[in-house]
């Protein structure tokens, strides 16, 4: 534990139960008083293949992965090479293999004086009901320093729902596999010698085990949506699963449609009907739903849009990261179509980005596109429970008394005219994707045309958003821009520059259109800029640029996916900015 | 069997009658368009209905027809071209005591539109489709649209005609699940508004095909005045005896063509749980 967090990385092919092992292995580091983050990571495959859980867990909140990992535990070899990118190791790495596994692919031969056998099949083979995984739970476990009654505690909370004979088996395995590391002169914190299935642990804060995806759906309900309307698409999915069955508890529906085009539509419906509405969708289901989109904008319509960014274009890398959908977020609808786009940091940030872009899109009557990736939503997080933040941002509704004047697209001083909903009397018009007057009918008068565009740019750009347009942490004469889930790599990036003397400011942008182009400036003065992203051509960075709201000598570090940026190959970049050429 | 030639409420205490669900839009429509027919067939059957007004949601797509919304004294949506089946059914999931009618071209509805026309079969979500099947593509200027004859070649786009066969509303529909079907003529006002008024009623999906003649770019459909005819017979309720009926048709019957109770998709739900309780799911 060099940085102040544990990490491994847990491989096998597909069904072998690298992830369920991962899982239990972060829930017991959350039992033993831990924060930690574990990406997922596999192939196109429906069933088999591989699949690999990365795990990094400590005392502080987990940003990212970090350069390299401390135990390597593979439960087989196949397609092993596959991870050869995403699973740096070094000289330190402990990796743990099962001789019954077969032959270590050559990939490691550099590494095998750090191999630790241990007989994974073999010890599960001697116990009823017995499976590797989870004894290569138990030894992880041990060589990571986790107490034993944590990791029985998460097996036991993770298979709850098994019959008892499962969990027993279970705790008989990891117990074996914990043993076999807790004896050889490597102590584990919190031994627990005799495998004891309900040690009590210290009393730890309860926080919370959640991923991107289903803090993303939680962000929305907070948000007040009540309907969400879902085509299933890859890494999207999931927000769409755990919405559900949750969703009709709370009095609302989902309804499945038949496609992209359909669900965008069907909410720009339920949103006119006066209930805040939601579709989530990765970048293919995004292109689609363009169209919808520049309806949403052109009738007023609030909606949010939540699309989970995978390796384009096309098909892609539909399992794997990327942060290239901004250009598409921000310029993919035709005509002057003022929108909202916004980007979550982390996974507990998920919860918020999405609470505030829901009350936003509600308050401006627009469309909010909110930019997940693959790395936040299939990801899992301990994190502490997110507060929940006063948002007075509601639908400007129409007064009652309107006395037969209501005029559904007034103009008003700053631009938001009240709704209303059907069934409200006196409240009755057409929302209308056609250029319309105040009252919604369909004029092509050049008039008209210029007073709406010009409405609905300004109820987004004179409205004063606050604070949260972005996260900015430190002070210094060096800073590093970003957006997503690459903040979590600037973070630890800058906290290594800053304890080495190199004082560096972070801005995360949540808020990126309308671009809050004065506080960034006044955030950025006097500094030295780095943008730094996922993608191959500096997205982001360009955007600022054409909104000259960077300085001339500002920098881009930019790269495509799927791999996550790691905050080694930031500061690398930083140190070798002197050879760089400017973009 | 109901009879609504009336213009005013019979079975109802409001006392709306048709010209009160007009708006003072005037419609783009060229002069002798098929679909005036329709518009007032359409406020007749919401006086004969009693329908409050601000009750009544009509949506739409793109199309000469899809404009109707704006000439409806009452909520509506002007959408996008072929996606009003789908804005419908999120408006109906979110509001189901909302009544809607969805308005649109053949154009419309069965080419852009005709993923979103199956699952709203197959859905059967309680809602109105009516479709003014004028054979052309009006507003862009006459081309073929899915139930244009294979060889009519008076498009500049398909100069040969189009070859292909033509798209069967009322065969399809059966096939993918709808529970109403009916084809009406806009130029026998009486007897669509007695089947607009029967779709309204009909707990579901309900189709109603309405030949609707572009006197524009079709002005041989004058000619349906003459040629349309009442269904050989009463309507049936069993889906095989409804193919046959359908497939027997020469495309001008008039009339209900299909009707069966089937159950109504309708997901929304009542609450049950507070979002703390959900919330605490999270908690290790």
């Amino acid at each position: 534990m060099t940085d102040g967090f544990q990490s491994c990385a847990i491989t096998g092919s597909g069904g072998s139960g690298a992830v369920t092992a991962g899982m239990m292995v972060l829930d017991a580091a959350a039992r033993a008083g831990c924060y930690g983050l574990m990406t997922r990571s596999a192939g196109p495959q429906i069933r088999g293949g591989e699949s690999a859980a990365m795990l990094r867990f400590g005392a502080s909140p987990v940003a990212c992965m970090g350069d390299s990992f401390g135990i390597l535990a593979a439960l087989d070899w196949g397609n092993f090479f596959r991870f050869a990118g995403e699973i740096p190791l070094t000289a330190q790495t402990l990796i743990l293999a099962d001789p019954g596994a077969g032959k270590v692919p050559p990939q490691l031969e550099a590494y095998s004086e750090q191999i630790r056998w241990v007989n994974l099949r073999e010890l599960a083979d001697s116990l009823p009901g017995g499976r590797f995984n989870m004894v290569a739970v138990g030894a992880i476990a041990a060589c990571a320093g986790l107490p034993l009654a944590a990791v029985l505690q998460a097996a036991s909370a993770i298979l709850r729902a098994k019959d008892a004979a499962v969990i027993d088996a279970s705790h008989a395995c990891i117990s074996l596999g914990f043993q076999q590391f807790s004896s050889d002169g490597k102590e584990p914190l919190g031994k627990e010698p005799d495998g004891k299935k309900t040690t009590a642990l210290p009393e730890v804060p309860r926080r919370w085990s959640i991923s991107g995806n289903e803090a993303a759906g939680l962000g929305a309900l907070r948000g007040g949506v009540r309907f969400v309307a879902a085509y299933p698409i890859t890494p999207a999915t999931e927000i769409l699963e755990w919405l559900a069955p949750r969703i009709a508890r709370l009095g609302g529906a989902l309804l499945q449609a038949e496609d992209e085009l359909a669900s965008i539509n069907m909410i720009i419906g339920s949103s006119f009907g006066g209930v805040p509405s939601l579709t989530a969708t990765s970048g293919p289901g995004l292109s689609l739903m363009m169209e919808g989109l520049g309806l949403a904008v052109a009738s007023e319509t609030p909606v949010v849009l939540v699309n989970v960014m995978r390796g384009g274009p096309s098909t892609g890398i539909p399992t794997k990261s990327e942060q290239s959908d901004l250009n598409i977020a921000l310029y993919g609808l035709h005509g002057d179509a003022p929108h909202l786009v916004l980007a979550a940091l982390d996974i507990g940030d998920c919860v918020l980005t999405l609470h505030w872009a829901t009350r936003l899109a509600e308050h401006l009557q627009t469309a909010a596109i909110v930019l997940s990736d693959q790395l936040l939503g299939q990801s899992r997080a301990i994190i502490d429970p997110p507060g929940l933040p006063e948002l007075n941002l509601a639908r400007r509704c129409m007064p009652l008394d309107q006395g037969g004047d209501y005029r559904r697209y007034q103009f008003t001083e700053d631009g938001i005219s009240p709704i209303s909903a059907p069934g409200v009397p006196g409240g009755s018009y057409t929302a209308d994707g056609l250029e319309h007057n105040e009252s919604g009918t369909p004029s092509s008068m050049a008039g008209d045309h210029a007073a709406q565009l010009a409405k609905r740019r300004d109820k987004l750009t004179r409205f004063d958003v606050g604070p949260l347009w972005a996260e900015i942490s430190g002070e210094g004469d060096l800073c590093l821009l970003t957006w997503g889930s690459s903040h979590g790599a600037v973070l630890e990036a800058a906290a290594t520059l800053n304890a080495s003397g190199r004082p560096t400011r972070v801005i995360g942008l949540r808020l990126i259109a309308p671009l809050q182009r004065d506080a960034l400036l006044a955030a950025i003065s006097g500094t030295r800029v780095w943008v730094v992203e996922l993608n191959q051509d500096g997205q982001l960075f360009h955007y600022l640029r054409s909104e000259a709201a960077l300085p001339e000598h500002a920098m881009s570090f930019a790269r495509p996916g799927p791999l996550p940026l790691r905050p080694g190959e930031i500061l690398t970049a930083i140190a070798a900015e002197a050879t760089d050429d400017h973009r | 069997m109901t009879t609504a030639s009336s213009e005013t409420a019979t079975h109802s205490s409001t006392t709306l009658r048709a010209k009160d669900y007009k708006s003072e839009v005037k419609p783009v429509w060229c002069p002798g368009c098929g679909h005036f027919g329709v518009l007032a067939a359409l406020t007749k059957a919401f006086a004969y209905l009693g329908l409050p007004k601000d009750e009544v949601v009509t949506v739409s797509g793109i199309g000469c027809s899809s404009r109707i919304p704006a000439y409806i004294d009452g909520y509506g949506f002007h959408g996008v071209h072929g996606r009003a089946l789908a804005l419908a059914a999120g408006l109906k999931a979110a509001r189901p005591d909302l009544t809607l009618v969805v308005a649109g071209g053949d154009g419309d509805g069965f080419s852009i539109g005709g993923n979103h026309f199956l699952h709203a079969c197959r859905r059967n979500m309680d809602m109105t489709y009516v479709v003014m099947d004028n054979e052309v593509y009006g507003m862009t200027k006459g081309q073929a649209s899915p139930t244009t004859q294979p060889d009519w070649s008076h498009s500049k786009l398909t100069p040969r005609g189009t070859g292909v066969p033509r798209f069967y509303p009322a065969a399809i529909a059966l096939a993918a699940g709808a529970s109403f079907i009916a084809r009406g003529f806009s130029g026998d006002p009486n007897e669509l508004v007695r089947l607009l008024v029967q779709a309204l009623e009909h707990p579901g999906f309900a189709l109603v095909q309405v030949l609707s003649p572009c006197v524009t770019f079709r002005p041989e459909q004058k000619g349906w005045k003459q040629a349309v005819h009442p269904v050989a017979e009463p309507a049936p309720d069993d889906p095989g005896k409804a193919a046959s009926l359908i497939q027997s048709d020469d495309g001008l019957a008039i009339g209900v063509l299909y009707a069966q109770r089937q159950p109504v998709y309708q997901p929304r739900n009542r609450a049950e749980a507070e979002l703390a309780e959900i919330e605490a799911e999270f908690l290790l």
